[in-house]
């Protein structure tokens, strides 16, 4: 007869509804593993990310607390009942330091310390460590929301700092999550943070999710934004969307169950390469802290419970004109996922729906590598080279005897183009340059190369002392 | 009849402004005032499946018809974060 471990209601549905689970294990501690390789969703509950005991965590064998007989390694006997109590079941209490720290908040009446409880026993995930994810962990963690997760599997680059302010100078070639945990708990040692080093996938995001309140989308890709969408479906979870493109941003609240999803919204993905990144497009520096800003607000206000979520509403700012705009959303009845005859019922395949875009345009170009490209021009090879680039990028730098001839501008000036020349085209990163080839090719033009990587590959490989952005 | 069009984020840029005007047939919809747009502007066509639309700042199936006057947004996704 195994011993049974007491799962209190909070945590049941971490353990299937169980109230009551038999396990066999010599000690507490080893019923704890049986435990979790039984019910793994309780790990973050129950264990730190030490793997020890969570401090607000106490466990009674037969109802007395381990810590007064030998704590983990009190042994266990068949029949024994070993009872796990949370102190977070009977209400979390704010320690007087936290009340000094979240003093602006206790003293609204929106707010009041009950509001200041439920963040701090509240979750938010954020997707993202990015433009969007960096003003949204700020705010999460100073306001006092007790668990944040953040999924991200990038280093920092000097191209972030710009605007992804959770990260530093000195943080430029280490792991995103890494800076953000060092700069969080700085800012609030009273929360916890929870780090997961990947990519959100269909087979991780589920298991990542489940465990939060609300998740905070600040990815950078179609694919992740509908797999986001489809998981907080499927669990139920809020999720607050955000997108940024040069000037402009995008927010709202997708609700499972209470209002439109983002496939009500956005049936299909773009076509691969027609929407530019922040890499590609870029990204004015303060547009993410206003969006993300958006973001951790509508969070803190679903934590809390207070006020009207940005749901069922497409909130859209133009920074140029310093305008906000509302669209009223709506279900859409046809909504492959929750729709009325849903034709989604499980996580998809994101890349085949979304496409690949590198593989998508660049496919059938002819490449040439930047050190192929410098061996044949000093060689002497009669070659012309075309710069696709706007003229502002063309400003910052060019590889001499290229000339400008801007993809936008591409269509009205094939005239320049003769059919019996060889072309190298080439932009920042080669996507542009394999465009501008496919539209040369439609109009009959046959000799044509790609700079496979760009200029951006020519400064690495060739000419160190050309400037990369 | 006349309809106004605002335009957001790539589209904006591709048509190279972010208002404009278009005389439709009356009973034209959503769809037809997109295809006109697309018309004058042909690498738009690829765009379609993957827009929202909304008229009079409502979010908007492309089969609604629209009135004098009314005011048609067409918002491409956005991806960046």
């Amino acid at each position: 007869m195994p011993a049974v471990v007491k799962i209190p209601t909070p945590l049941r549905g971490f353990s299937g509804g169980r109230a009551a689970v038999p396990l066999d294990g010599q000690t507490v501690s080893r019923l704890l593993d049986a435990l979790l390789a039984d019910s793994p969703g309780l790990r973050p509950h129950l264990l730190g990310e030490d793997g020890r005991l969570r401090n607000f965590v106490n466990v009674f064998v037969n109802g007395d607390d381990v810590r007064a007989l030998e704590g983990l390694d009190t042994p266990v006997r068949d029949g024994d009942e070993v009872t796990i109590v949370p102190a977070i079941a009977g209400g979390t209490d704010l320690s007087n330091e936290e009340i000094a720290r979240y003093s602006r908040h206790l003293i609204m009446p929106e707010v009041t310390i009950e509001g200041q409880r439920r963040l701090k026993e509240g979750s938010a995930l954020l997707v993202g460590a990015g433009g969007l994810g960096s003003p949204a962990a700020l705010y999460l963690a100073a306001a006092g929301v007790g668990r944040i997760g953040i999924v991200d599997f990038d280093v920092v680059d000097e191209s972030n700092l710009q605007r992804q302010i959770v990260h530093d100078t000195s943080w430029v070639g280490k792991p995103k999550l890494e800076s953000a945990r060092s700069r969080l708990s700085a800012l609030n040692p009273h929360i916890e943070i929870e780090t997961y080093d990947a990519a959100l996938t269909r087979d991780n995001a589920l298991v990542i999710m489940q465990d939060y309140d609300v998740v905070v989308d600040g990815t950078d890709n179609f694919q992740t934004r509908y797999l986001t969408n489809d998981a907080c479906f499927f669990l139920k979870k809020p999720n607050v969307y955000g997108s940024i493109f040069r000037f402009e941003g995008q927010a709202s609240v997708f609700w499972p169950g209470k209002g439109p999803c983002y496939r009500c919204l956005y049936p299909e993905p773009p076509p691969p390469g027609l929407v530019p990144s922040c890499a590609e497009g870029g990204v004015l520096g303060i547009l993410p802290g206003v969006i993300g800003g958006i973001q951790a607000t509508e969070a803190l206000k679903i934590l809390m419970g207070i006020g009207e979520p940005l749901m069922g509403r497409l909130l859209l700012y133009d920074a140029l004109t310093m305008s906000f705009k509302q669209l009223r959303l709506r279900r859409n009845p046809e909504c492959p996922l929750c729709g009325e005859s849903p034709t989604i019922h499980e996580l998809q395949d994101y890349i085949a729906f979304c496409g690949v875009e590198d593989a998508e345009v660049l496919k059938g170009v002819e490449e040439i590598t930047a050190t192929e490209l410098k061996q044949r021009l000093d060689a002497g090879d009669d070659i012309d080279m075309v710069d696709v680039r706007e003229p502002h990028e063309w400003a910052i730098c060019r590889i001499d005897g290229a000339r400008s001839v801007p993809l936008t501008d591409l269509d009205e000036r094939l005239h320049e183009f003769d059919s019996s020349r060889t072309y190298v085209m080439q932009c920042k990163v080669g996507v542009r340059s394999a465009m501008a080839i496919g539209q040369l090719r439609q109009a009959g033009f046959r000799r044509l190369l790609n700079l496979r990587g760009g200029l951006t590959a020519w400064a690495r490989e060739v000419d160190p002392s050309m400037p990369t952005y | 009849m006349r309809v106004r069009v605002r335009l957001f984020a790539s589209l904006r840029e591709a048509v190279g402004r972010s208002e404009l005007e278009l005389d439709l047939p009356s009973g034209a919809s959503a769809e037809d005032a997109w295809r006109a747009l697309a018309r004058s502007h042909p690498p738009l066509a690829a765009r379609r499946p993957s827009l929202a639309a909304s008229v009079n700042r409502r979010y908007a199936p492309f089969d609604t018809r629209l009135d004098d006057g009314d005011e048609v947004v067409f918002i491409p996704p956005v991806s960046g974060g």
